[in-house]
């Protein structure tokens, strides 16, 4: 399937806003976390500033998203990562309420409670969880469902490919294959778990070549390009929608930024990620919009101007939110 | 009218499964051996016959994948159960049941609702050692975002069980195999009783004096009801009136029934068959404890629970380490013997 101008133009603006995103909030997660403001004899304290805890950050990553969630209805359930802004953004969960919840705000989406690994937006079906390999099992779930409910939904499940190690993606898989779910299954390969390169943790090249094993099939994308995994998961979308089973999907992509901030990143070799970064699918896929002319330089500010105006405002919606009451802790265990 | 019938916990459970299930056709249900099998422990008894594969799915061997799967089709809106052969095989699957089942809807700041029941067999006495024959039932309540229901009869394990599944909440629904009636285990008889044909609810939260009695409470739950009514019945003969308190969910836990019985006796004995540290004794201990302005003790409470090893197998190892009835008279028996210290030594 042939990306149209509006899928194009869609996938540019998505992937513009979620590269200003992340570092919008790189920026915003230093703040009040380096000395001297804070414990004496420490480097960086984790736990202080506007946005404290872990934040794992997508930079890089964008293609992956955008040329799934470009397929994707409302109705359509996205199960997402520790890593999981980007999905967030290209499956339309607000950034206010997502950013708020960043910042421990009661108008955040899970009014505070669950911070940047666990976004949940049962509007937009959107979740993801913090525990590697975890976003298998619950969309089958969800494919499960819409099978029972007789909708063509369908569910995606990202990890990234260190979690293809993980037994939840073989019991995941068989499971999806044996009951033809409606589930695409999407490996996001950043090389990296966390310090541990690919080749040390899997003992082939291509996860994607595991999909025969569960007699689906498996499709490989070998390039950080939003056009190509657009193009190439489309036959997997249909395949679900018409009830026809799942497919597992490899993209090949690249994280520019450390596993976590704050990560000094000491196992990577110090020119990697500038040589990623020249190949940086957000300019190539502006390239390709002008020389198309489906995109003029003007048109191409506004689309950067307007993707920035929103996650500034996100951001300021954030930062002036209140806290929840501490009592409020005790509220929300059960429903 | 119809003619009272007595049935088997499992046949009780499995009726509340499949009335609930005619009523609601959201709910169905997956585990292994749940079909044809009718769950090793009976369960779902003659339910796929009633309902077919569709909504009576045996599953792989896959507990994170069909719990997850169980998660993931609550969170769109359908009424999963989910059967956990043995509640000793969380090991394989907790992440999905701690990390995800319990929590997500607290991380979601209660936007979303995970009505899933999870059932899963629980105890020993029957030699299959130490992977196959815990309780746990205060390791699962002892995590928040689960609600734990343990029931000791028939007639409660089906109006739970209804409850169970209409409650917007993960559930644990605990059955112990030594009160299924199951026709190939020895089993507790007064668990088998009268249970009415049409649909009832039990609320959570809710204990129940099982026997009334004025000289000591015994705190139970589970086959150990039917114990302790057995132990309460050799006292009696001894001229020593046991109450016996069935706690029937540990959460929401009726903390309010065991401080009004103990209040009356002023003599407590909590009879376990999970293990003795940092569990259900302790907790019922505290409870007490913390109240003792208002509740006055005649002696000091007593605790009766699986000593802290694993379950063996050789018979006269395991009848050793659960209690038994002879092992509740006696404690009873000791318990009565017991003075609280009148003064604090200065």
């Amino acid at each position: 399937m042939q990306a149209g101008k509006d899928t194009l133009l869609w996938m540019y603006e998505k992937m513009v806003e979620i590269r200003n995103y992340e570092e919008t909030m790189a920026d915003v997660y230093l703040e009040g976390k380096l000395p001297p403001n804070i414990q004496k004899g420490l480097a960086f304290d984790i736990g202080s500033g506007p946005v404290p805890g872990e934040m794992h950050l997508a930079a890089g990553q964008e293609p992956v998203a955008v040329g799934i969630c470009a397929h994707l209805k409302q109705d359509d359930t996205v199960v997402g990562t520790h890593r999981p802004h980007h999905f967030a953004i290209a499956k339309g969960v607000p950034l206010d309420k997502m950013t708020a919840e960043m910042f421990g705000k009661a108008t955040g989406l899970g009014k505070g409670k669950g911070g940047h690994m666990h976004l949940f937006d049962p509007v937009h079906k959107f979740s993801c969880s913090g525990i590697i390999g975890a976003s298998l099992p619950p969309a089958c779930g969800a494919g499960l469902a819409a099978k029972k409910m007789g909708k063509d939904w369908v569910a995606v499940a990202f990890f990234g490919e260190g979690a293809a190690n993980q037994g939840s993606f073989h019991e995941a898989l068989n499971l999806a294959a044996l009951w033809k779910l409606p589930v695409i299954f999407v490996c996001e390969d950043n090389k990296w778990a966390i310090s541990v390169p690919k080749t040390n943790a899997t003992s082939i090249d291509w996860v994607a070549d595991r999909a025969s094993a569960y007699g689906m099939p498996g499709i490989k994308v070998a390039h950080n390009d939003a056009v190509e995994v657009y193009e190439a998961v489309a036959p997997a979308i249909g395949r679900a929608r018409r009830g026809e089973g799942p497919t597992l999907i490899e993209v090949k992509t690249d994280r520019y930024l450390g596993h976590f901030q704050g990560d000094p990143e000491v196992y990577r070799p110090k020119d990697e990620v500038s040589n990623l970064r020249k190949n940086d699918p957000i300019p190539r896929l502006a390239a390709l919009l002008k020389s198309r002319g489906l995109m003029s330089n003007g048109e191409g500010e506004a689309i950067v101007a307007r993707a920035k105006q929103r996650v500034a405002k996100a951001f300021a919606f954030a930062r002036e939110s209140a806290y929840p009451v501490p009592q409020d802790a005790l509220q929300d265990v059960f429903a | 009218m119809s003619t009272p019938r007595t049935l088997t916990m499992a046949q009780a459970i499995a009726e509340a499964i499949g009335q609930e299930m005619e009523r609601d056709n959201t709910v169905f249900v997956m585990g292994e051996d749940i079909g044809k099998y009718g769950g090793i422990f009976g369960a779902t008894g003659g339910l796929l016959d009633k309902f077919g594969p569709e909504r009576i799915m045996d599953t792989p061997i896959s507990e994170t994948a069909f719990i997850g799967t169980a998660t993931g089709a609550a969170a769109a809106g359908l009424r999963p159960i989910a059967e956990l052969m043995f509640v000793d095989f969380f090991g394989v699957c907790m992440d999905q049941i701690y990390n995800h089942l319990a929590k997500n809807t607290y991380m979601a700041g209660g936007h979303i609702k995970l009505p899933v029941v999870l059932t899963t067999a629980i105890g020993g006495g029957y030699s299959d050692a130490a992977q196959h024959s815990q309780c746990l039932y205060a390791t699962f309540a002892h995590m928040p975002g689960l609600k734990v229901v343990v029931p000791s009869n028939a007639y409660d394990a089906k109006g739970l069980m209804t409850q169970a599944i209409r409650d917007d909440n993960p559930v644990m629904f605990m059955y112990h195999k030594g009160i299924m009636g199951l026709p190939w285990m020895a089993y507790f008889e007064g668990a088998s009783n009268e249970v009415p044909e049409a649909q009832y609810t039990i609320p959570f939260g809710q204990a129940k004096v099982v026997r009334a009695g004025s000289d000591l409470t015994i705190v139970t739950l589970s086959q150990m009801v039917q114990k302790s009514l057995l132990a309460a019945e050799e006292l009696a003969k001894q001229g020593i009136s046991a109450e016996v308190l069935d706690l029937r969910t540990l959460v929401p836990l009726d903390r309010n029934a065991v401080l009004k019985s103990v209040a009356r006796t002023g003599r407590l004995l909590v009879a376990d068959e999970d293990y003795l540290g940092f569990g259900l004794t302790g907790e019922i201990a505290a409870i007490v404890a913390e109240n003792l302005d208002t509740v006055a003790l005649k002696a000091p409470v007593r605790r009766l629970a699986v000593p802290n090893v694993p379950i063996p197998y050789s018979r006269p190892l395991e009848q050793f380490v659960i209690p038994q009835v002879k092992g509740i008279v006696e404690s009873a028996q000791a318990l009565m013997k017991g003075r609280v210290a009148e003064t604090v030594a200065a």
